[in-house]
């Protein structure tokens, strides 16, 4: 069936940057031809950094370092708050400490493949390349890794890796790697060469002759619109799970400095890629607020199971083990219940869908751990999983070592983003993109343990090299707050805001929200059909009619407004789930992350069409009909083949 | 069940605040306490009131934003449990729960239940770092850490920055908070080569930022929601005493 009728198709996008030759030779060589800047020039140049997180601060800190004038936002109260701090598992590095086979190559290849063959070779050897090298620099700031008794640090598998790439901080890897970035970035802020700005929230781009020279901001405390003019605009605001309303992003999470740049010309790629996570505690009523998610480690130890028959309301520990389904060591005996996330959740979905889940709406299947503590005694279980435990403890109110967690999938990180070349610069020029805002290298699906490593690569490693290039050219000529660009980016964001302040509505900010969660997990979320999102396109389209009709917001513009804020956020990811939708109906394969059920292999797996889809969709904001642009993908070194995780 | 909450309520950081009643009905005791907070908001708006602010962001104990005291204790009556992990089920049908902001002189009300914590930053700035510019370092082994200090460290690095060891203190001593940071750089060999600048900076920036002293009462370790100890506060202590007298 056509899909024309959703968008209009364009000219091909190419990734101009990225050098020819040996793949290991490539980011050698663009260090090479990228242009550089004086030392003595850079304090000439100012650079805004937006996002504080891993990507945002390693970025800030080291741009500080080069000696650039950074200008740094968050909206949080303090950059140490960013979403990064919530990643618990590690950050994966092919370092072959363990002498277990791994290199940079095997690093390079196990990403590619996880990425379902829709990233690009030349970006993620790169990534590949300076794992080790982000290790280096996180243990010279203090970073805490989890060490042997000789001294030396400790690694584990994870996430289904064959091999012990993965440097650990307990389970809270996140947290020290983004306290070590902030740390950097702070005594970058004490040296004078960053400008630090908290509780401001970027809501709007502005583009001059053509490049990226600033952003319009809104103090979030005084509620004061302000404009900030820069050589370079750094784009670090991580990505959009929280158009899902339900998803383990921070509250604060949101697309709307991405959309606002994609509505100022820059394009959005492969938005349909959203990776759902397997082990997160199931929801429990309709005041959810956000989903937890419990590390992928404890699926080293438990099993998963729900009950043989549908409708049966036993207690998991009257249910006989003759009477259990182990589904995931049943249909995947090699991998068992370390099969890869996307699988693991989609067979969760399954089981649930046939009635057999367990819990409140009978949305959550078992994750069992009395094998596992029978085999290792309940010391060892707790010492290994005891602060999870707990975790699940408080919020559900029940003890796991005496009865099965509760476990249910949810959305958990989105590898689509701003379009971005090898530079991670977008197709408008001085608009760089980092971490998971930009779209580059996990391709359709992300290994566990790579977030992390992608953000600071990005942020301490590539970007720091590449933006030299571009702003080789400046200074670039001053632009004053009575620019055409800059007054017509103050306008449209006061316009706003006056609109949602003056309108009058009768329903909350949240309660749409909700609602267009609802959609977008019911169509766009862990399967999705031609129909179900010919339908979603079409609820949300209604849903956001009646949102400008109806939406209430209280209070005032100069004053600290939490609904003001959110009303913007949530106007942001009408539009983007739009283009979701668009995006997951256009690709009528399955792809990693994005399952399209009528694409499927006979035992149910996904299934590629490398014929048709073997490339980068970049959507132009074109109103209600986006022009798609393709980015052919080629694979020279890592040939395309099916998953088999049989 | 139902609930009575008296809330302080500031429009901004001039005005004089103070404490509101309102009452809610229908609580799950599955919800989290700041869900309960949503939905109390969801009605506020309903019926045109401004609904009340307060921080949170990750909801899930690791990024420090939310910062009630509950009942006069700071994160309220579970341990180490932040705000946002405290769930309902710790209360019955019936119960009056007072809700106010952090109260500390370091720490000024922005709004309603919101406080300024940059204060925090500034002695982050003022040395709780190890100067380690991008590209400088030495392959990760290069330096063999000691798994017991590995550990030490990493326990006082847990801290998340909410500031209820503030709230908690009778001074409003911001000393737990810094001591952890002190430990944490202070116990790793990287951090060696600016111990002594680093605890006479950051104790500075403290003093500056209009802190209290510390009187060793502990009420900020039996606040702290990721239970840090109190024994980095001695080792502050005589990392100071060593670089004072260094530096006299």
């Amino acid at each position: 069936m056509s899909t024309a009728e959703y968008y209009t198709g364009g000219e091909p996008i190419a990734d101009t940057k990225a050098p020819a030759g040996p793949i290991n030779e490539r980011w050698q060589t663009r260090r090479f031809t990228g242009r550089l800047v004086n030392p003595a020039n850079r304090r000439k140049l100012r650079v805004i950094v937006v996002g504080t997180g891993l990507a945002g601060a390693s970025a800030a800190a080291t741009l500080g370092e080069l000696g650039y004038r950074v200008a740094n936002y968050c909206f949080q109260d303090s950059p140490r708050r960013a979403h990064s701090i919530a990643a618990q598992g590690g950050i994966n590095a092919a370092k072959n400490y363990r002498n277990d086979g791994d290199s940079v190559h095997r690093l390079f290849y196990d990403t590619v493949k996880g990425g379902d063959f829709r990233s690009r070779e030349s970006n993620v050897h790169r990534l590949a390349e300076i794992s080790t090298e982000i290790i280096d620099q996180c243990v010279a700031q203090g970073v805490p890794f989890a060490r042997e008794y000789g001294g030396l640090l400790d690694n584990r598998s994870f996430g289904g890796a064959q091999v012990s790439r993965t440097f650990y901080a307990r389970g809270q890897t996140g947290q020290q790697l983004l306290l070590g970035a902030y740390q950097a970035l702070e005594r970058q802020v004490a040296a004078g060469t960053v400008e630090l700005h908290t509780r401001h929230e970027m809501l709007e781009l502005i583009v001059t002759g053509g490049r990226a020279r600033g952003i319009v901001v809104r103090d979030l405390v005084t509620g004061e619109v302000a404009t900030e003019i820069a050589d370079a605009v750094v784009l670090a605001t991580g990505g959009y799970g929280n158009v899902f309303f339900l998803s383990t992003n921070a509250k604060g999470c949101n697309v709307t400095a991405s959309w606002r740049a994609h509505r100022q010309g820059a394009y959005f790629a492969n938005p349909c890629y959203t990776q759902i996570h397997p082990t997160c505690i199931p929801q429990s009523g309709d005041h959810q607020s956000k989903l937890t998610l419990m590390s992928e480690s404890l699926r080293n130890d438990g099993r998963v199971w729900v009950p043989a028959e549908r409708g049966d309301d036993r207690e998991p520990g009257d249910i006989p083990e003759s009477e259990r389904d182990y589904y995931l060591e049943r249909r995947y005996p090699a991998f068992g219940n370390l099969v890869p996330r996307d699988i693991a959740s989609r067979a969760a979905k399954a089981v649930c869908d046939e009635g057999r889940g367990v819990g409140p709406g009978g949305l959550g299947v078992y994750l069992d751990f009395a094998d596992a503590i029978d085999r290792l005694g309940k010391d060892a279980v707790e010492a290994k999983y005891g602060n999870l435990f707990q975790m699940y403890e408080r919020i559900t109110g029940e003890n796991p070592y005496e009865r099965p967690m509760r476990i249910y999938p949810a959305v958990h990180y989105t590898m689509g983003g701003l379009w971005v070349d090898y530079d991670l610069q977008s197709n408008i020029p001085g608009l760089f993109v980092t971490g998971e805002a930009n779209f580059s290298d996990h391709g359709a699906n992300r290994l566990g343990a790579s977030a992390l490593m992608q953000g600071l690569s990005d942020g301490y490693f590539v970007l720091p090299n590449t933006i030299s290039d571009y702003l080789a050219d400046g200074p670039f000529e001053a632009v004053d707050e009575d620019h055409e660009s800059v007054a017509a980016a103050l306008g449209a964001v006061n316009e706003r805001i006056e609109f949602f302040l003056n309108n009058d509505g009768d329903r909350t900010v949240d309660s749409f929200h909700r609602e267009l969660g609802r959609i977008m997990w019911e169509y766009c979320g862990m399967e999705r059909t031609d129909e179900g999102l010919r339908k979603a396109i079409g609820l949300i389209r209604d849903l956001k009619a009646e949102f400008y009709k109806r939406v209430k917001v209280t209070g005032k513009a100069a004053e600290l407004n939490q609904q003001l804020e959110k009303a913007g956020r949530v106007a942001d990811f009408f539009e983007l789930g739009e283009l979701m939708c668009i995006d997951a109906l256009h690709r009528t394969e399955s792809c990693g992350g994005h399952f399209r059920a009528e694409s499927q292999t006979e035992d149910g797996e996904a299934k590629r069409d490398d014929e048709h889809f073997s490339y980068v969709a970049a959507w132009e904001f074109a109103g209600s009909e986006p022009v798609l642009h393709k980015e052919h993908l080629e694979f020279e070194y890592v040939k395309p083949t099916q998953r088999s995780y049989k | 069940m139902k609930l009575r909450l008296r809330i302080w309520r500031q429009s901004d950081a001039e005005s004089k605040g103070k404490m509101v009643s309102y009452v809610i009905d229908g609580v799950s005791e599955d919800a989290s306490f700041l869900e309960m907070l949503d939905v109390l908001n969801e009605e506020l708006i309903a019926d045109g009131e401004d609904p009340v602010a307060f921080d949170h962001d990750c909801r899930e104990g690791i990024c420090g934003a939310c910062s009630l005291v509950i009942d006069g204790q700071p994160h309220g009556p579970q341990a180490a449990t932040t705000t946002c992990q405290l769930h309902m089920r710790q209360y019955s049908d019936g119960d009056t729960i007072d809700i106010e902001p952090w109260r500390a002189g370091a720490f000024p009300v922005v709004k309603d239940l919101v406080v300024d914590r940059s204060a925090f930053d500034r002695i982050i700035q003022a040395g709780g770092y190890i100067s380690a510019p991008t590209g400088t370092a030495p392959d990760a082994h290069a330096v063999p850490v000691p798994k017991a200090d590995a550990d030490a460290a990493f326990s006082a690095a847990a801290c998340i920055g909410c500031g209820a060891c503030v709230a908690a203190c009778p001074n409003g001593s911001g000393m737990l908070f810094m001591a952890a940071k002190v430990a944490h750089l202070g116990l790793m060999p990287q951090g060696q080569p600016e111990r002594h600048t680093r605890v006479l900076g950051m104790v500075a920036a403290h003093d500056e930022a209009g802190f209290g002293g510390c009187t060793n009462t502990g009420e900020c370790s039996a606040a702290c929601p990721k239970e840090i100890g109190l024994d980095v506060i001695g080792r502050l202590n005589k990392d100071f005493r060593k670089a004072a007298a260094r530096a006299a």
